[in-house]
């Protein structure tokens, strides 16, 4: 064979790479900006229409005369909303309300994980502890306010115990599943190249439970979500105006824009940190080629 | 496809160096899974040595234990009967390419020189220099979905020389690819292979890929795996896997494949 017609020799190796991966070219750039803007009003106009959707029915109740005097109106209600909006009064509630949400769901982040892995790692406690948190998972966490109520009085460590009792299972459970579908050809390779014990937890398990990590947040903070929003209800402590409190009030003075009013504040704001657990997840998905788009 | 001709392109893929540092040697090797009735043989008494330096593939219809017998020189598990053993450090590449998708191609590289404690600078640049082996200078920042199925299997190969092992295990690595991108990492690992003193073993259900690679062909038969013959290559490098020599000695290993098939059929 001449030594010009080798086909390992470089060039000619280099040509031949080049041509076959032309074939898989990727999809131009400004094409892949162009379907970012068109599923960006993709996404937003069936939204804008379910929301016209509510307020028609909304309307068309309130007109039919139902309860009349006591159901709400739209118009007067979200009159209502921009008022509020303009107090001081409404925007503080939502700090209580956000702070207390942010350090339940942080601690139970904390808690859940621990507990996550300690279990997931040590087959005994996985036996016994694992169905215990499943258990846990399904009991409605406003079971437990009698119990906490008596334990701490009525205080915000209260619903701070609920929050946790609430979000820590589904973490936990997150983190399990995520550890247990780590897929056994990646720990055969991890094996091979070496990592052990706490290298191998740390450089191929924990980032390989991620996704599933991701769901037990996001579900956990559903859960967190809820058991705050009763805790509120049940457990108001003075010179504290949460939402939870706001709705109370609502309730004694049987304000009804009112009370509607912050039924929105709370149902945006849960659909706020759900839509950034999706994008969480969706990044996520996107980083590890798991969507079928790019 | 045009194929540019270059004459002063000199190949420097001649005899590969016959000293390496690693070798693998089976000893009366069997491997049963399971126990009482439902027990099977996947692995009968083999006996294989693989002197260093060495290529040698390992050919048998699907359930002949090859993969299992691959699993038992890399550590992965333990023979029922019989000793196992392998000199040196060993990697072992997969038919999928097995990258950790949370990882970019170079993260993946670089993870692998990690493991083995290389330092910060030296990962950085060796995993440069082994991209570049691979021909991927140009892809260490994308992730494995980015990456075509040859290229996935490139980084895989970047991946397992990262492990600087002496003896490469090779379960059936390119048998995802199309017969293109097959030919072109064929030439590739010869390349690959022609700098380093690697000690290979290759498992294929392919005839005319073992010979096209291997210095020596073994054939196996189908359960339990024996050893049912053993064929030298000797024809000289650079190989098509199409040209004439390579045809003619995967015609007549395919006729041993059959008659075993054959026996095992009665």
């Amino acid at each position: 064979m001449p030594p010009g017609d080798d086909p390992t020799s470089r060039p000619a190796y280099a040509e031949r790479l080049a041509w076959l991966e032309s074939l898989d070219a990727e999809t131009p750039p400004e094409q892949r900006g162009h379907r970012l803007l068109n599923r960006g009003w993709a996404g937003l106009w069936p939204m804008v229409l379910a929301i016209a959707i509510v307020l028609a029915v909304w309307e068309v109740i309130a007109a039919s005369g139902w309860k009349k005097l006591i159901f709400p109106a739209p118009g007067p209600t979200l009159a209502n909303l921009w008022d509020q909006l303009g107090t001081g009064e409404l925007w503080h509630a939502i700090g209580v309300t956000g702070l207390r949400a942010l350090i339940g769901f942080a601690l139970a982040v904390v808690i859940g994980s621990v507990i996550g892995a300690l279990v997931s790692r040590i087959p005994p406690l996985r036996a016994g502890i694992g169905s215990l948190i499943t258990g846990l998972q399904t009991l409605p966490s406003i079971a437990w306010f009698p119990f906490a109520i008596i334990l701490f009085g009525i205080t915000t460590t209260t619903i701070l115990f609920v929050i946790i009792l609430g979000a820590a299972p589904s973490i936990a459970n997150g983190l399990i599943a995520g550890v247990d579908y780590t897929p056994p050809l990646l720990l055969r390779a991890g094996k091979m190249m070496g990592l052990r014990r706490l290298s191998l937890y740390r450089y191929l398990i924990l980032p390989a439970s991620l996704p599933a990590f991701v769901a037990g947040l996001r579900q956990g903070w559903a859960f967190a979500w809820r058991s705050l929003m009763a805790g509120e209800l049940l457990v108001t402590i003075a010179g504290q105006p949460s939402l939870g409190v706001l709705l109370s009030t609502d309730q004694a003075q049987a304000d009804m824009e009112s009370a509607t009013a912050i039924i929105i504040v709370i149902l945006i704001l849960g659909i706020i940190v759900h839509t950034l657990f999706g994008m969480a997840d969706k990044a996520i998905r996107r980083r590890w080629g798991l969507t079928g788009n790019i | 496809m045009a194929m540019v001709r270059q004459a002063n392109s000199v190949t420097v893929v001649g005899q590969r160096p016959a000293v390496g540092t690693g070798s693998v040697r089976l000893a009366g090797v069997s491997k049963v899974f399971g126990r009482g009735a439902s027990a099977v043989k996947a692995l009968d008494q083999i006996s294989l040595e693989v002197p260093p330096g060495e290529f040698t593939c390992l050919i048998g219809a699907s359930g002949c234990g090859k993969s299992t017998l691959l699993s038992l020189v890399a550590g992965l598990e333990q023979p029922t009967v019989g000793e196992v053993s392998a000199s040196g450090r060993v990697a072992l590449m997969f038919q999928e390419p097995a990258l950790f998708p949370w990882l970019t191609a170079a993260g993946n590289i670089e993870l692998a020189l990690r493991a083995r404690g290389v330092g910060r600078a030296e990962r950085r640049q060796r995993t440069a220099e082994l991209l570049e082996t691979v021909n991927l200078s140009g892809f260490g920042g994308k992730r494995p979905h980015e990456l075509s199925g040859g290229m996935r299997q490139r980084v895989a190969l970047a991946r397992a020389l990262a492990q600087d092992a002496d003896v490469l295990l090779m379960d059936e690595p390119f048998g995802a690819l199309d017969a293109m991108t097959r030919d072109l990492l064929h030439d590739e690992l010869d390349r690959v292979c022609a700098g380093r003193q690697l000690t290979i073993l290759f498992v294929t259900h392919n005839v005319q890929e073992a010979v096209r690679l291997g210095d020596r062909v073994v054939v196996l038969s189908s359960r339990p795996g024996r050893v049912v013959e053993e064929f030298a290559v000797r024809i000289e490098r650079p190989r098509r896997i199409d040209s004439a020599p390579v045809a003619e000695l995967a015609a007549q290993i395919t006729d041993r494949l059959r008659e075993e098939m054959s026996h095992a059929a009665r």
